[in-house]
């Protein structure tokens, strides 16, 4: 297997040249010199997120965060450190246990005129505010015919790959992406995530966003200054010609990885970064597809029902003629999450990925 | 060890008996201020109130009965909950509902056919609280809304609009639900919220002892007022048949709410007289003898024996009977004229911002259905 440094970049549109990579540091904003330009900086994931939050809620005081030990813990992964300390302890709310409340109450905090930006603490403990997120939140605004907007974003760490016990590496990001009314997005790399998170707070919709936990301390480039892409938008990561593969949030490490393995042998994989689950932004993949004519999906999500299979379905009908094979999914399994230890069975590897490849190019 | 305590009960607050004698219990000698407070003009309208929530109701039945709306949920014999708490709050107070209190839409200045609008299947909300007395929108998941109450409240807080020191600005919320909604998490996650932030808040509950067919000794052993002591608030339990107990007690905790003294719940015993909705049938788990028990502790005759020995006219009462009877039939009226929405209201607001699907399966929904206004000879059909 190729070695891939986790300082690599592929976003394409990041300024690389515009300045200097600076010191990693969360504290994004400071950087600035009079000049208003900002530059690249070096950092993890989680701390572009803090970046990015910051930067919010500098932006607007009615940006609030609400979560499970965000406070002066900075949450379990350390996303909002530094944050209660800036802010107080009134824009960054330690709440009681409670998920079901925190967005229920966000809910009400949004119809006045607040935008709340609440951390779940993990993948597996969204269920209990499933009903607010459902049948409350992303209703408000069609039931008030417009008068209320719910610009309320829910953070989700989500995913497998760090050798945690139940509940703590799901994706269930298809459950929220099947519901009119709400927003889904995923970034995969620090300078979409410094980006995203403050598009999505900025956004007047409720937004899902679902941050990677596998891909919270691999560093990479943050360009402070080019937002580069609307929320919504997909993104060839890497450009290929034989085999169109996509996914989103930390499978795209993986397809970069299944990539460059099928480059040694030959074969060339345009890697589509999905970025946005709930609307999909199928232009660029419809693209791909018709350049390729050869697709495979990828998801750490169960397969059955899920965005892979709407991708699938989605392709057939809008690119049937393009393709030279069906569109092939790799998928976790159909069961629960196993335990740690079988962890690297269940997702999908750059192997799995492979293996789908060699068979649409079978075909 | 001797037997534990197991049997809770909570004194009741009551001002007015049910044979409509001012005979306060002890407990409610101190809320008798509140009420001595009030005008006759006030008292008056309580009752006026009242009688228009049950007029209504009749009309809204009839509706059903005839294929006019698609259900009635009916809040017969639980005017006086509703009548009193509502005048208890201040016009910058915010009103979270359920889905039974009409009568305080109505007293928010909420044009009722908007609620027959929503039963009717025209709407899935139909007003905008800020134009409508701040009296939100229904809300069909069992206590859901005393969440979104409290958020709102906190965000009160968060922005300084309550606790100044000054009730004629300082604002409150009073969010109402059921007896059986309070057996829903949700409803003891709010309590808990609200106690933590210590909102300015009233979480009023309106314990007409059934949830559709089950009784409330089904949700609870003991009187559902004691929630507010185990959550860290006060629990009030209150004669939800007797007005002027109903207003007292709701104006003294949204007083206490506005000056920064932190939440309460009330539990205001009251009887749901009719069914559930109008699909519901009450005979099939419920006795003759119980109704006839509340039948008895009617909110309306009671206040009215007592108005009538203050010296209220059988004018007025003449007067308010055929006023509620003009209001029934011209809401019956207003709600046969409602029409139909059109079709782009289903892609309407489901996002604030643009969205991809809306606009191509709107597009899609208007290209299909005109499709038959056209003959296969392409003249118009």
């Amino acid at each position: 297997m190729s070695a891939r440094t986790e300082e690599e970049t592929h976003v394409t549109d990041a300024a690389t040249d515009a300045a200097p990579i600076g010191t990693a540091s969360a504290d994004a904003a400071v950087t600035t010199d009079g000049s208003g330009v900002r530059g690249v900086q070096t950092l993890s994931m989680a701390k572009a997120i803090t970046a990015g939050l910051r930067d919010a809620m500098r932006a607007d005081d009615k940006v609030l965060l609400m979560g499970e030990d965000i406070g002066p813990l900075g949450g379990v992964f350390r996303v909002t450190e530094g944050l209660s300390a800036e802010f107080g302890e009134k824009r960054v709310l330690d709440t009681p246990l409670a998920e079901s409340a925190i967005v229920g109450t966000a809910i009400g905090l949004a119809m006045r005129g607040y935008r709340p930006v609440i951390e779940i603490q993990f993948d597996g403990f969204i269920f209990p505010a499933f009903d607010q997120i459902t049948t409350q939140l992303s209703r408000q605004t069609l039931r008030h015919d417009g008068s209320v907007s719910m610009p309320v974003v829910i953070r989700v760490p989500y995913g497998g790959h760090i050798g945690s016990i139940e509940h703590h590496q799901e994706s269930p990001e298809a459950y929220f992406a099947h519901t009119p009314g709400l927003r889904v997005v995923s970034p995969s790399n620090p300078h979409d995530a410094y980006w995203m998170i403050q598009e999505a707070i900025r956004s007047d919709d409720p937004v899902l966003f679902f941050e990677p936990k596998s891909r919270y301390w691999p560093k990479g480039p943050v360009d402070l200054d080019h937002t580069g892409l609307p929320l919504h938008a997909s993104r060839i990561m890497r450009p290929g010609t034989d085999v169109t593969v996509v996914g989103h949030g930390a499978m795209i490490a993986t397809l970069l990885q299944a990539a460059d393995i099928a480059a040694t042998e030959g074969r060339s994989l345009e890697v589509v970064d999905l970025r946005s689950l709930s609307p999909i932004d199928y232009g660029p993949l419809l693209d791909s597809v018709h350049r390729t004519g050869r697709l495979v999906v990828a998801q750490e999500a169960y397969g059955n029902v899920s965005i892979g299979s709407e991708i699938a379905a989605t392709v057939a009908e809008r690119a049937f003629y393009a393709l030279e094979a069906p569109v092939l999914r790799v998928s976790g399994f159909d069961t629960p999450f196993p335990p740690a230890a079988l962890e690297t069975e269940f997702l999908p590897s750059p192997d799995r990925v492979l293996e789908a490849v060699d068979r649409a190019l079978a075909y | 060890m001797a037997a534990r305590e197991r049997e809770f009960t909570a004194p009741t607050v009551q001002l007015l008996t049910p044979e409509g004698a001012l005979r306060p219990t002890p407990e409610a000698e101190a809320y008798l201020p509140l009420v001595e407070a009030l005008s006759d003009a006030e008292l008056e309208r309580f009752y006026r109130d009242m009688a228009v929530s049950r007029r209504i109701d009749v009309a809204g039945a009839n509706l059903q009965r005839q294929g006019q709306l698609a259900l009635w949920v009916p809040s017969h014999g639980q005017e006086a909950a509703q009548v009193g708490s509502a005048h208890a709050a201040r016009p910058q107070d915010h009103l979270f509902p359920s889905y039974r209190e009409h009568i305080v839409g109505i007293i928010r200045g909420l044009d009722p056919v908007r609620i027959l609008a929503l039963l009717r299947g025209a709407t899935l909300g139909g007003w905008n609280p800020e134009e409508n007395g701040n009296f939100h929108l229904y809300t069909l998941v069992l206590a859901s809304q005393t969440l979104h109450a409290t958020g709102y409240a906190m965000g009160l807080q968060f922005d300084g609009a309550t606790a100044t020191g000054d009730p004629e600005t300082d604002a409150a919320v009073l969010v109402y639900y059921g007896d059986g909604a309070t057996s829903q998490g949700d409803a003891s996650e709010a309590l808990v919220f609200a106690s933590s932030y210590q909102t300015p808040q009233v979480f009023f509950i309106q314990n007409n002892q059934w949830a559709i067919s089950v009784p409330v000794s089904r949700q609870s052993r003991s009187p559902l007022s004691l929630r507010g002591g185990g959550f860290g608030m006060p629990g009030i339990r209150v004669d939800g048949n007797d007005v002027l107990a109903s207003y007292a007690v709701t104006r003294q905790s949204l007083e206490e709410a506005r000056a920064g003294e932190g939440p309460s719940l009330i539990e205001a015993l009251t009887y749901r007289m009719g069914a559930h909705t109008t699909a519901d049938d009450p005979t099939k788990y419920r006795t003759d003898d119980e109704v006839a028990y509340w039948e008895a502790r009617d909110p309306i005759p009671r206040y009215r024996t007592w108005l009538e020995g203050r010296g209220a006219s059988a004018e007025f009462f003449a007067d308010v009977d055929t006023e509620a009877g003009d209001i029934a039939a011209d809401l019956r009226r207003r709600a046969l004229e409602l029409q139909a929405p059109t079709r782009e209201v289903i892609f309407e607001h489901v996002y604030s911002e643009p969205h991809p699907l809306m606009a191509e399966q709107a597009e899609w929904l208007h290209r299909f259905e005109t499709s038959f206004d056209t003959a296969p000879d392409g003249s118009a059909a």
